[in-house]
């Protein structure tokens, strides 16, 4: 975009020839680029449409010579989808609708609520964010255990509710509101929660959408804790499903978990079209917000 | 996808205090939405991870198999984990991962991020960005799977394309260079979206007038982002970097998926002895000693970093 004025001023000899070829040869670049991106994606989507005696054809065909949905029913015979699409959106929905309840309730009390302790409760929070998983599995599996949570989707869940990142988002998206507004409303006679309630929760509601996107898109896509927790085949999500449909599959077709795989792709790439801009933004907020 | 937990981000200097009057009931008021508000977050962060922490620590001096009772082990653990060949190879499959995989990551996203912030029309820009960042919404668990037949050395998709240039079909999960070599190409294939995006935001607030202050003073191409435009991101990078680091020191799903930790152990991380240590041998001390020495690893560089960034990392 700042390249816009640049042009616009006159430029030496040299830079000019490079300037008339630069355009051409940046996009061609980055076309490749984004080839290789979404190569594999695109393959994945044709083979599991092309008949399963095609799946090894080299050079790979994208448009199918023989399409069919053979593979798709492939993978409803070989495992329960709709089980295991019910569990991953139990857990998906359910974690992503308790992340936006406890930050956005954290985040605001450390953004416009006056207390002790909130500069090194707040601190703590933050430690948390670089305290890796498997670091705490083993204990986190215990605490589970003993509390009966282990191979249950409850176990998945509450143990995901609390979010240092979540909370520290809307810290900052709560901080970034005017004042004056809650002000106003106290001098009107509104007490904290009034205020809470009516002035700065609705206006919310983005940054919300931020920490639920980043919620779903992160446990919708989990693999780790699941493997570790789930160990009837009742309780799988979709990740576990689908490698375990590789791995019972020494026989069988690629077409068919390559057409699991687009299945448990479906919901992800509808959240990425529908909700590109608060999952980019969240996404950058890590960098940004310093 | 990537992790959504994301260190590194220093908190903005706190505001000044509520000037609600003290002692009032509106502050008693306020003090008491506080507890309630934080409850939920405090409560869990303290239980699932707080007392983890101390718990890894604590079980990391004990012998447990959860059938017999816990016995004390003082370092025992330790000196197992220290000479077993296993964990140490897979310190040093992690640590070379993490080195190739976070410069391979941060020099693709750098790269395309660079290209992109060039002259094009808007739709192309992103329609680009997009396609690059797609793959962060994608399982690693699935991906893998998808990978694993495509770099197959006899009917894989890679080896065909190779094979379009002339080179002789790579032996990409069956040798150990080759097994490394694909865990690496998967993970940054999946993960330099993320630096990418970090990337573009950063570029995006770099003011225009000094692109055109430069520009004046007939600074061009390499020549311009060498001397202006990378300490400008600095902190972007710092950012990137760090972030890009502990990530990949946690890398499980793709060698888990792809390659089982071998051929031999010479794709075996830290996390998948982790794993194995705890939930397939339940030796949970040695898991957790293993859990211990990777958290201390972790902070270890991401101190290093920071203590380097403060000589390369210019704020504007």
């Amino acid at each position: 975009m700042s390249r816009a004025t640049l042009t616009s001023r006159p430029l030496p000899s040299l830079s000019r020839a490079r300037y008339s070829l630069g355009p051409w040869a940046r996009v061609a670049g980055l076309a490749v680029c984004a080839l290789l991106t979404l190569g594999p994606v695109v393959w994945t989507v044709s083979t599991s449409l092309r008949a399963p005696a095609d799946s090894f054809n080299l050079p790979p065909q994208i448009i199918p010579a023989r399409p069919g949905t053979a593979a798709y029913h492939g993978v409803f015979d070989q495992i329960d989808v709709w089980l295991l699409a019910l569990n991953s959106t139990l857990v998906t929905a359910l974690v992503a609708a308790g992340q936006m309840i406890t930050a956005g309730l954290a985040g605001y009390a450390f953004a416009r609520l006056d207390f002790r302790f909130r500069k090194p409760l707040f601190g703590l929070v933050l430690a948390t964010m670089m305290v890796p998983l498997q670091v705490t599995i083993v204990p986190v599996f215990l605490v589970l255990k003993s509390m009966g949570l282990t191979d249950t989707l409850l176990g998945l869940i509450i143990p995901a509710f609390p979010t240092a990142f979540g909370t520290f988002l809307m810290r900052q998206y709560f901080l970034g509101m005017p004042k004056d507004l809650g002000e106003a409303a106290m001098l009107d006679g509104a007490g904290p929660w009034r205020i809470f309630r009516s002035v700065y929760a609705p206006l919310a509601t983005p940054g919300l959408a931020i920490v639920g996107v980043l919620a779903f898109n992160y446990h919708w896509n989990e693999f780790f804790r699941p493997l570790i927790l789930e160990t009837s085949g009742q309780n799988y999500t979709l990740p576990l499903g689908l490698v375990s449909l590789q791995g019972n599959l020494g026989t069988g077709s690629v077409s068919v978990v390559l057409a699991g795989v687009v299945l448990s792709m479906l919901p992800a790439v509808a959240v990425f079209v529908v909700g590109q801009r608060p999952l980019r933004e969240g996404i950058t907020s890590a960098g940004v917000n310093r | 996808m990537t992790d959504t937990r994301i260190p590194a981000v220093r908190p903005r200097a706190a505001t000044p205090p509520v000037t609600a009057p003290r002692r009032s009931a509106r502050g008693r008021g306020a003090r008491l939405l506080a507890a309630l508000f934080l409850a939920p977050t405090v409560t869990g962060i303290v239980v699932f991870t707080v007392v983890p922490i101390i718990g890894s620590v604590v079980l990391s001096l004990f012998h447990w198999d959860v059938i017999d009772p816990p016995g004390f082990a003082g370092a025992a653990n330790y000196r197992e984990v220290f000479t077993d060949s296993t964990v140490l190879v897979s310190f040093r499959n992690t640590l070379v991962f993490m080195v190739f995989a976070v410069a391979a990551q941060l020099l693709v996203a750098l790269s395309l991020a660079l290209t992109l912030n060039g002259r094009m029309p808007g739709w192309l820009r992103s329609v680009f960005r997009s396609a690059f960042f797609f793959p962060l919404v994608l399982s690693a668990a699935s991906i893998s799977v998808v990978m694993k037949y495509l770099f197959n050395q006899d009917f894989g998709v890679v080896n065909w394309l190779i094979g379009l240039v002339g080179i002789a079909p790579v032996p990409w999960l069956t040798s150990e260079l080759g097994a490394m070599a694909t865990v690496i190409i998967v993970y940054v294939w999946q993960q330099f979206g993320f630096s990418f995006l970090l990337f573009v935001g950063g570029l995006n607030n770099i003011p225009r007038e000094i692109h055109e202050a430069a520009a004046l003073d007939g600074a061009t191409g390499l020549r311009k982002h060498l001397a202006l435009t990378l300490p400008l991101l600095s902190p972007t990078l710092l950012v990137a970097s760090v972030v890009g680091i502990i990530n990949a020191l946690q890398v499980f799903e793709q060698p888990y998926v792809l390659t089982d930790g071998g051929p031999g152990d010479s794709t075996r991380t830290v996390v998948m002895v982790i794993y194995e240590k705890a939930f397939e041998q339940l030796r949970f001390g040695e898991a957790s000693a293993v859990g211990v020495l990777l958290f201390v690893l972790i902070m270890a560089v991401t101190a290093v970093q920071f203590r380097l960034s403060r000589r390369f990392v210019h704020y504007q």
